[in-house]
């Protein structure tokens, strides 16, 4: 009678699912996360910064202030999977021959698996939203996107998959299975516990975030350019924005439906994706690929735009080849829907089906080529500053061709065969991960930093931090494209042969680099805050720059723009300096801005609860969030009160204080 | 901070790349993918290095531009023309999209006939360079299945088995049947062939030929759980004499009847070497049609019954009068072809007219 109660009550959770309470691993994780996380909390609770976070940031629809979020939630899940990489390199690292390492299959399993699901979905996804987020509203003389209540949500849903993933580590277990989790191996069947379902919730939460986030910034940039602004005169990073936005659009339904049909056949039994009764696995590897192939664009395309922008501002010259770099862009997005099976040649397919996959991919390579020699002949005849983010672009473009070169080679169906699932191909997908998008994400945000803030980041800690990543990468990864040559698969935790001993070795020095990379990061942030008044930019245009966003302030109100911009040419704000322009001073009227909600905030609560009621089969409490989802989203739909004027007073006061402080710089 | 990045990023990466020559050079002879002993892997690292060779036409140029406008162009040297309006020539256009362009339209021509050449469902016509397969020549056949978490083989023709460890004679075409009993494997032996994925319910098929002695490790390359680590097999290249011994070795061994092999198929990590002098008939094609359980009845009977009552749901039974599981090999020697086709074979077509 108990059990039944308690089994009604708590679903399969019990104390038995705290696996912190008897793995001394997990237990120290424990402390030093609630330790962080109880003075976290008594730091906001003595300055009494509840009422101000909560007014400000958590219910702001300001895409400024969500782009930093994002980008703070990005930062934080990075140290998180960062943490994990360590630990499987450490394992790698000594695991040879009688001595097995200190990770066990079970928690080493888990390791590989939240660290590749965190990796793209809560960091390289949030930092490439949140730049874009940021930045591409500002870069086409908007005030805010087209959708701020929705910004919000989509922020909310994120942090609410992410915390799901961070719940796994202490209560319960999370996904054995890589991180797609294929079927079979993701079927109840083989996978009986919560991993997978942690793993499906969190990504279904984030996914319908990520999802109308996209949609919100491909409405953005089609409905609200400034006047002027015509798609060929709008800037290479926005272009690739609403490019990566579009695939996004496209392909995220094709992972919620496969995801989905997997819930099914774990939660209702049915048979979509098991060995029996017609169910067929492969399927499912279809389609996670038809979205997981595209997804390496939607992050890559936007890291191209940030390279294209710095480049062009660095070298002081307008973008080489504009045009083509936009159809180069445009030919990628499209291509990048025809390539997916390259991800399994080896199940057989058969030979012409193989080549058409094989050779789609490496067309691909010539819009990427051509927009590498882009960046190159921009480069060539140029005036360039070695500044950090010049020399982040400067790794990547030595970094990622080589990248790009193995990347071809595993497009070669033989070639595949025998280099596929070894290690040669975890390390060509992290050299094109590393250095494309990673370089970038941090190229963007020293470049961007001065914008939102009002001061640059430190240089020196810069300089460690691009030094830590850019060596790191090199001696971490060069050795794993070695060992896969010599055979060694991937995923193992244990290996009998002595000689890739050295190998393993020298990788986890690397990734001890990589660490000193990110906690220079760290400490270019916290030395950057601490001198910020030596680093102040008071000009808004810091690094000479030529697109719209430096002709604000920085950071820049809340309206962004006083008054909307006019567009003559590709590089509008260099264009609007080099014709004299001045800024106006007066006749301010007043600016028409959307409301904070805490709506978001309270959706992604709910469904947060409803994960994990359903994770842990509390049905009670699944049905009462899902009905409190429903409730709160019909609510919101009444809330009419959803704008208000910024009064011309305060316009005008904030643009005086602007005047004010240019004329001191002058 | 502006002259001495690009200097500093040069020095680095040479460093770099003079740190990483003796470790690269010093694994040679362990690289196995790069020193093959079959044909087939052979062929594939030719490949390999013949398309890294062309790709590096371009890419060398690319990096070595990269590295030389980056320091020419430098802010501090006063000896460059600065031009901040050069963004387009139409020359330079034409080059940047065509020397790309070429290369791929190289590198498909041979992606094309590679494909098909080393397509591991087509039969061999060579044993190695210049010597053709004699007329007339049987390929060895050897069904693989992928286990929790163990390799095991069974050669027909000859009636034995074993579990991690495959002995092949060389220079001897042979033929793998590929199946698993529950995960997605890959039947990986870097030094034979290129891997292909051993599935559930599906036969793949492999055709390769090993053309030196010695020994070396297969994998499973795909992750499968607990056990995977340590799911290896030994591959091992023997002679014609030494073949006759380790059959005649293995024939010691026990019988690998349908309780053996049910015992074999439970989960079990890091399994020695086992050897069965018997195979009980039509195993391979009973784990490829999920029905090696006696009673349990086979994929390919309920796919016939379901057609022969208009696949109604439900209805999945075995046809009346027949005995579930129970497949009657019509050829001793190989089960499965006539009797039983495996329900999904990748590749099906091309199996058909082979």
């Amino acid at each position: 009678m108990t059990d039944t109660l308690t089994r009604t009550v708590f679903g399969r959770l019990s104390l038995d699912s705290l696996p912190f309470l008897h793995e001394p691993i997990l237990l120290g994780t424990f402390i030093v996360v609630a330790l962080l996380g109880l003075g976290l909390l008594g730091v906001v609770t003595k300055y009494k910064l509840w009422g101000y976070l909560w007014k400000e940031w958590f219910t702001s629809v300001d895409h400024k202030k969500i782009g930093i979020m994002y980008i703070i939630l990005g930062i934080v899940m990075l140290l998180r999977g960062f943490s994990d990489a360590l630990m499987m390199r450490a394992q790698q690292a000594i695991a040879f021959g009688d001595n097995p390492g200190y990770l066990p299959p079970h928690h080493y399993d888990q390791i590989f698996t939240a660290h590749g699901t965190i990796m793209i979905f809560f960091v390289a996804i949030p930092l490439i939203v949140g730049i874009v987020n940021f930045v591409m509203p500002l870069q086409i003389g908007a005030r805010d996107v087209a959708f701020p209540f929705l910004n919000n949500l989509s922020f909310w849903l994120t942090v609410a998959g992410a915390l799901l993933v961070m719940l796994s580590l202490f209560v319960g277990e999370f996904a054995r299975t890589g991180w797609l989790s294929y079927a079979p191996l993701a079927g109840l069947q083989y996978s009986p516990d919560t991993g997978v379902d942690y793993y499906l919730w969190s990504l279904q939460i984030a996914g319908v975030g990520t999802t109308l986030s996209a949609i919100n910034m491909v409405a953005t940039v089609i409905k609200m350019r400034a006047p002027g602004m015509t798609m060929m005169k709008m800037p290479v990073f926005t272009w690739t924005a609403l490019c990566s936005n579009v695939l996004a659009i496209a392909i995220f339904p094709a992972l919620t439906a496969a995801f989905f049909l997997l819930l099914l056949d774990r939660y209702t039994g049915t048979h979509f994706f098991t060995n029996e009764l017609g169910g067929a696995p492969m399927m499912y590897w279809n389609m996670v690929w038809i979205w997981g192939h595209p997804e390496v664009y939607v992050l890559v395309l936007p890291a191209f735009g940030i390279y294209s922008e710095i480049t062009s501002t660095f070298t002081g010259k307008r973008l080489f080849g504009y045009s083509s770099m936009v159809y180069a862009t445009v030919v990628i997005t499209i291509l990048s829907y025809l390539v997916w099976l390259h991800h399994f040649f080896t199940m057989g397919a058969g030979p012409t089906v193989n080549s058409f996959f094989g050779i789609a991919t490496m067309v691909i390579s010539i819009p990427t080529g051509a927009k590498i020699f882009n960046w190159l002949f921009t480069m060539y005849r140029g005036n360039i500053r070695f500044e950090l983010p010049m020399m982040w672009v400067v790794a990547f473009m030595l970094t990622f061709t080589v990248g790009g070169m193995t990347g071809v080679l595993l497009a070669i169906p033989p070639a595949d065969f025998v280099l596929h699932n070894s290690l040669f191909l975890v390390a060509h997908f992290h050299n094109v991960i590393i250095g494309g998008v990673v370089f970038a994400l941090f190229a963007g945000m020293v470049y961007w930093f001065p914008k939102a803030f009002g001061f640059k980041l430190d240089d020196f800690w810069g300089k460690v931090a691009f030094w830590g990543w850019v060596i790191g990468y090199w001696v971490a990864w060069t050795p794993i494209y070695v060992v896969g040559l010599m055979g060694t698969t991937r995923r193992v935790n244990h290996f009998d042969d002595p000689s890739f001993q050295p190998y393993f070795v020298i990788a986890a020095i690397g990734a001890v680099i990589i660490l000193v990379g990110i906690l220079g990061f760290v400490m270019s942030i916290l030395v950057g805050f601490l001198k910020r008044d030596q680093l102040k930019d008071t000009t808004g245009d810091p690094w000479e720059g030529r697109t719209l966003e430096w002709s604000t302030a920085s950071p820049p109100p809340a309206y962004n723009f006083a008054f909307t911009p006019v567009i003559h040419d590709l590089d509008a704000w260099y264009d609007m300096k080099s014709r004299g322009y001045e800024r106006p001073t007066s006749g301010f009227r007043p600016i028409h801005m959307p409301k904070n909600t805490g709506a978001g905030v309270i959706l992604s609560g709910l469904a947060l609860v409803f994960g994990f009621a359903m994770i842990w089969y509390i049905w009670w409490l699944a049905a009462l969030s899902f009905a409190g989802l429903f409730a709160v989203a019909v609510g919101h739909t009444f809330n009419f009160k959803r704008d208000y004027y910024i009064p011309t007073e305060e316009v005008a006061a904030t643009e005086d204080k602007r005047t004010t402080l240019l004329a001191q710089g002058a | 901070m502006l002259r001495p990045g690009s200097k500093l990023l040069r020095r680095a990466f040479g460093g770099l790349s003079i740190l990483a020559l003796p470790l690269i050079l010093g694994g040679c002879d362990k690289m196995v993918v790069m020193n093959p002993t079959g044909d087939i892997a052979v062929q594939q690292r030719n490949l390999i290095l013949f398309s890294t060779g062309v790709m590096l036409l371009i890419i060398v140029p690319v990096m070595a531009l990269t590295i030389w406008f980056a320091w020419k162009y430098r802010r501090s040297n006063p000896n460059k023309t600065y031009d901040p309006n050069f963004d387009h020539s139409t020359t330079l256009e034409l080059i940047i999209w065509t020397c790309p362009l070429l290369i791929i339209i190289a590198l498909s021509a041979v992606t094309w006939t590679s494909t098909h050449l080393l397509d591991p469902f087509r039969p061999l016509e060579r044993i190695a360079p210049g010597k053709p397969v004699p007329v007339g020549t049987k390929p060895l056949e050897v069904q693989a299945v992928g286990m929790d978490w163990k390799w095991l083989f069974i050669y027909p023709d000859l009636g034995i088995a074993t579990v991690n460890e495959l002995a092949l004679p060389v220079d001897q075409p042979v033929h793998f049947s590929i199946t698993s009993t529950d995960q997605f494997n890959t039947f990986y032996a870097p030094t034979l062939a290129g891997m292909i994925y051993a599935m559930p319910t599906m036969k793949s098929e492999l055709h390769a030929v090993l053309n030196k002695t010695g020994d070396s490790w297969g994998y499973s390359g795909n992750y499968t759980g607990r056990g995977y680590s340590d799911m290896r097999f030994k591959l091992r290249g023997v002679d014609k004499a030494g073949f006759d011994a380790w059959v005649a070795g293995v024939k010691a061994g026990s019988n690998l009847d349908t309780a053996a092999y049910l015992e074999l198929a439970k989960p079990s990590e890091k399994v020695p070497v086992m050897r069965f002098s018997t195979v009980a008939p039509g195993l391979f094609d009973r784990i490829v049609n999920q029905c090696a359980e006696p009673g349990k009845p086979c994929m390919v009977d309920v796919m016939r019954g379901d057609m022969m009552r208009g696949a109604k749901p439900g209805h999945a039974r075995p046809p009346e009068g027949q005995p579930p599981g129970q497949p009657q090999p019509a050829d001793k020697h190989h089960p499965g072809m006539s009797a039983l086709t495996p329900i999904r074979t990748p590749g099906a077509p091309r199996a058909a007219q082979a």
